[in-house]
């Protein structure tokens, strides 16, 4: 099990990315920022880092709209 | 476009005067026009203004207050429209610093509207010698205003051949005034329309002369129905020239602390912006398919925040009818140029049919309202509401909100084909959304009572058809008596507030909290809320203070900006814009002053309100609609959601209830989250439980004058 933005528990399924982390979500918004136990994570890795089992996830959806 | 005939001009009133040069955002004189009795007068700004009230809106709410009484209403005389800018207002070095804000009483809330729009008008009225433009009296016969700052002359004109529909006034007058090409860009143009005289909802446009296009294009002052006053005065147009603007017109303090702001925020457009929301190809109207995919997107009147079909009025979709290629910024210098329109668009309906005009956008609230709101998934009618609304002068917000309450009713039964006049405004029939705006434009038929917006529909409806006064309160999208602008807050308690916790009425430019809320989950407790309903209003309001747009402060953003411990606030930008006003103004200050400036601000038009009779706690309650579900089917559209939110936090057992006791446990609990909301926020802004400035947060504030501390003391 991983927590996304302290509240939601996401079942953790082996070589989970965080690419497919975000599908899973829906978050499509481009302008985010993710953290994994705290490490910011860089766009270009979220096809490849794998996210660990018991992570805490964040993905931070920076203000849009207005 | 219509012929332009030979225009007669009779001068009413004139004046004649020396511009007074910019010093650091400055001119230190304010324009006094009053259209009843013929008056043109300077006025000082006083130290009080410059250190309280800062300008744009500031000096637009201290204009407002000494110029009205306590029981003036919007239809009086008395009431006034102020424009300002603000002293960075008119910076060419920064992205997004040429605003202008328009204060005036509503005529949709009875309290006061502030509105935040682009085009030249608020700088090329600074450079031509004036801080703020303050409008009052109501002339006897139509007339225009014209403020020629090259040779320092004011008049109140008669112009009976001048057309009042913003397309066609626009054109007409700069092509009359203007002597050279060069004098056409340095012209801008305040109307309304037609439409604006015959609803509450009238929005004002404000031109920029796009030298591309060799045309003027138009940008909204839109909620709170300004438009309306503006007809009410029997005022046409109102016109600024100056002399040329330079790089140095706005004569500041330190100009190479602005540019070194200048070009990091350029550099980073130019980087990131592909990446990150595309402003410069599709403005805001990437936010469709985004709220579509958050829940968010107004669906409907609001029932849903998704819809299958909104990827036929996506971004893409917007992309192939935008010119691309244009510098789109409506003030000089904004590299982010979101301002985008569509060319060469041909009239379908109306009086205005088979002609070719340009279209000024449409924008993400204009595509949500006029569109998903109303389950209009097509974007042809959608451009042809788009230019009624701006020619007519008719705010495509209310519009899009207002209709979208009728359909509800129609299809509720509140309406029918005879009440509407045979329109059968059911959601998804453009024709019929068409025809009421037409309505709305020539004083006819059913358009009449819609234009007068949902809060007096309501009314209607219930005393003329017998209507269920409840129902009517829990889906029409107003609070205040000014319409939703377009995102969904069912989900998000804090955005309930944003909307609802606000000095104007439900408009998103005081606090747009639902991605930190809802989605991210940054603010769990009522604290949290509360301070987020705190910083997040006052940040805002300083742009209206200084003349600057939202947009470049977070729809963009620098690659480091993720590792920064408040990602939200965008701690760098915050910086540029101390940089910026401490450069324009020569004023030093640092970033806890943004909020103090504003606070002084914010709570003086609270106050202001007050005095006008309302702006206390019950009037900023907002419908249901806005806070959960109020049908069977929205919640049974919904039913995981809500059901987990039963069994989670109400510890019910969602198999053992109707849908109708669903709807009614998670309603109490929900209203009641709201009550708290209210606690916790007036406590953190020093206000009472009755949503009071208390007299110590005036005096913290240094707004402590008599008469706002005497406003106060009869609600304590
Ligand atoms: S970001 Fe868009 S709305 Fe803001 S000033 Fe630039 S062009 Fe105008």
């Amino acid at each position: 099990m991983i927590r996304v933005n302290n509240r939601d528990e996401i079942e953790w399924q082996d070589g989970l990315t965080v690419s497919d982390l975000l599908e899973r979500c829906r978050y499509t918004f481009a302008h985010i920022i993710v953290k994994i136990d705290g490490e910011v994570i860089l766009p270009e890795e979220y096809d490849t880092r794998v996210i660990p089992d018991g992570a805490q996830v964040h993905v931070i959806h920076l203000i849009a709209g207005g | 476009m219509s012929k332009q005939t030979k225009t007669t001009r009779r001068v009413l009133a004139e004046y004649t005067y020396e511009p007074a040069s910019v010093e650091k955002g400055y001119t230190g004189q304010t324009l006094y026009v009053n259209v009843s009795e013929h008056t043109i007068a300077a006025k000082p700004v006083t130290d009080v203004m410059k250190d309280k009230f800062i300008g744009g809106r500031g000096f637009g709410l201290w204009l407002l207050w000494h110029g009205v009484k306590d029981e003036t209403r919007w239809d009086d005389p008395e009431n006034e429209i102020v424009v300002s800018s603000g002293p960075c207002g008119g910076t060419t070095q920064y992205p997004g610093a040429g605003k202008s804000l328009v204060v005036s009483i509503s005529p949709l809330t009875n309290v006061v509207v502030d509105s935040n729009v682009g085009g030249h008008f608020g700088p090329l009225l600074k450079f031509a010698g004036w801080d703020a433009l303050e409008i009052q009296g109501k002339a006897e016969k139509e007339v225009i205003v014209v403020i020629d700052g090259s040779t320092g002359r004011i008049t109140i004109e008669e112009a009976p051949d001048v057309p009042v529909d913003t397309h066609l006034v626009g054109h007409w007058l700069i092509n009359d005034m203007a002597e050279s090409e060069e004098d056409r860009y340095y012209m801008s143009v305040i109307s309304a329309g037609t439409g604006a005289e015959h609803t509450r909802m009238g929005c004002l446009n404000f031109s920029l002369y796009d030298r591309k296009r060799q045309a003027p294009r138009f940008k909204q002052a839109g909620r709170g129905g300004i438009g309306t006053v503006f007809r009410d005065k029997r005022i046409k147009a109102v016109v600024v020239k100056s002399d040329p603007v330079r790089g140095d017109s706005n004569a500041p303090a330190d100009p190479a602390r602005i540019s070194r702001a200048g070009i990091r925020l350029h550099k980073e457009i130019h980087g990131y912006d592909n990446e990150q929301c595309k402003m410069r190809v599709t403005g805001t109207s990437y936010l469709v398919q985004i709220m579509n995919d958050y829940d968010l997107l107004p669906v409907h009147n609001f029932r849903f925040g998704s819809h299958p079909d909104s990827p036929k009025i996506k971004r893409e979709v917007w992309e192939d009818y935008f010119t691309q290629g244009l510098p789109d910024g409506c003030w000089y210098g904004c590299t982010l140029a979101c301002a985008h329109a569509v060319d060469g668009y041909t009239v379908r309906t109306g009086p205005y049919q088979g002609e070719v005009v340009i279209v000024d956008g449409p924008e993400y609230e204009t595509i949500a309202g006029v569109g998903s709101n109303c389950g209009i998934f097509d974007p042809e009618p959608i451009l042809e509401i788009n230019f009624y609304c701006d020619t007519y002068g008719i705010d495509t917000i209310s519009f899009g909100t207002g209709t979208a309450f009728v359909m509800e009713c129609y299809e509720a039964g509140v309406l029918d084909r005879e009440k509407t006049g045979g329109l059968e405004l059911r959601f998804g029939n453009a024709d019929a959304a068409i025809e009421l705006l037409h309505q709305m434009g020539q004083d006819e038929g059913f358009g009449k009572i819609a234009g007068q917006g949902i809060r007096r529909m309501k009314e209607y409806f219930v005393r003329e058809y017998g209507a269920d006064a409840d129902f009517l309160n829990d889906i029409g999208m107003e609070a205040k008596g000014l319409e939703y602008s377009e995102y969904v807050t069912k989900e998000s308690l804090a955005q309930q507030g944003g909307y609802g916790l606000t000095n104007k009425g439900p408009q998103h430019d005081e606090a747009w909290l639902i991605f930190m809320d809802q989605v991210s989950n940054l603010l769990p407790t009522f604290d949290d809320k509360a301070e987020a309903l705190h910083y997040f209003p006052m940040f805002r309001t300083w742009f209206g203070l200084c003349g600057f747009c939202k947009l470049p402060w977070n729809d963009i953003s620098p690659p480091d900006n993720k590792y920064t411990d408040e990602p939200a606030k965008i701690p760098e930008h915050v910086q540029n814009y101390v940089d910026l006003f401490s450069g324009v103004t020569g004023r030093e200050i640092a970033k806890e002053d943004l909020i103090t400036m504003s606070e002084a601000v914010y709570n003086f038009q609270r106050v202001f309100n007050i005095r006008l009779g309302y702006g206390l706690r019950d009037h900023d309650d907002v419908p249901y609609r806005s806070q959960g579900p109020v049908t069977v089917e929205e919640y049974e559209s919904r039913t995981e959601r809500y059901d987990k939110q039963l069994q989670e936090v109400l510890g019910l057992d969602p198999a053992k209830m109707s849908t109708e006791e669903k709807v009614a446990a998670l309603r109490e609990y929900r209203e009641g989250q709201y009550e708290k909301l209210k606690d916790a926020v007036y406590e953190r802004r020093g206000w009472t439980k009755n949503a009071v400035p208390k007299v110590e947060t005036l005096k913290r504030l240094g707004i402590d004058f008599p008469d706002v501390v005497a406003v106060v003391q009869k609600h304590l």
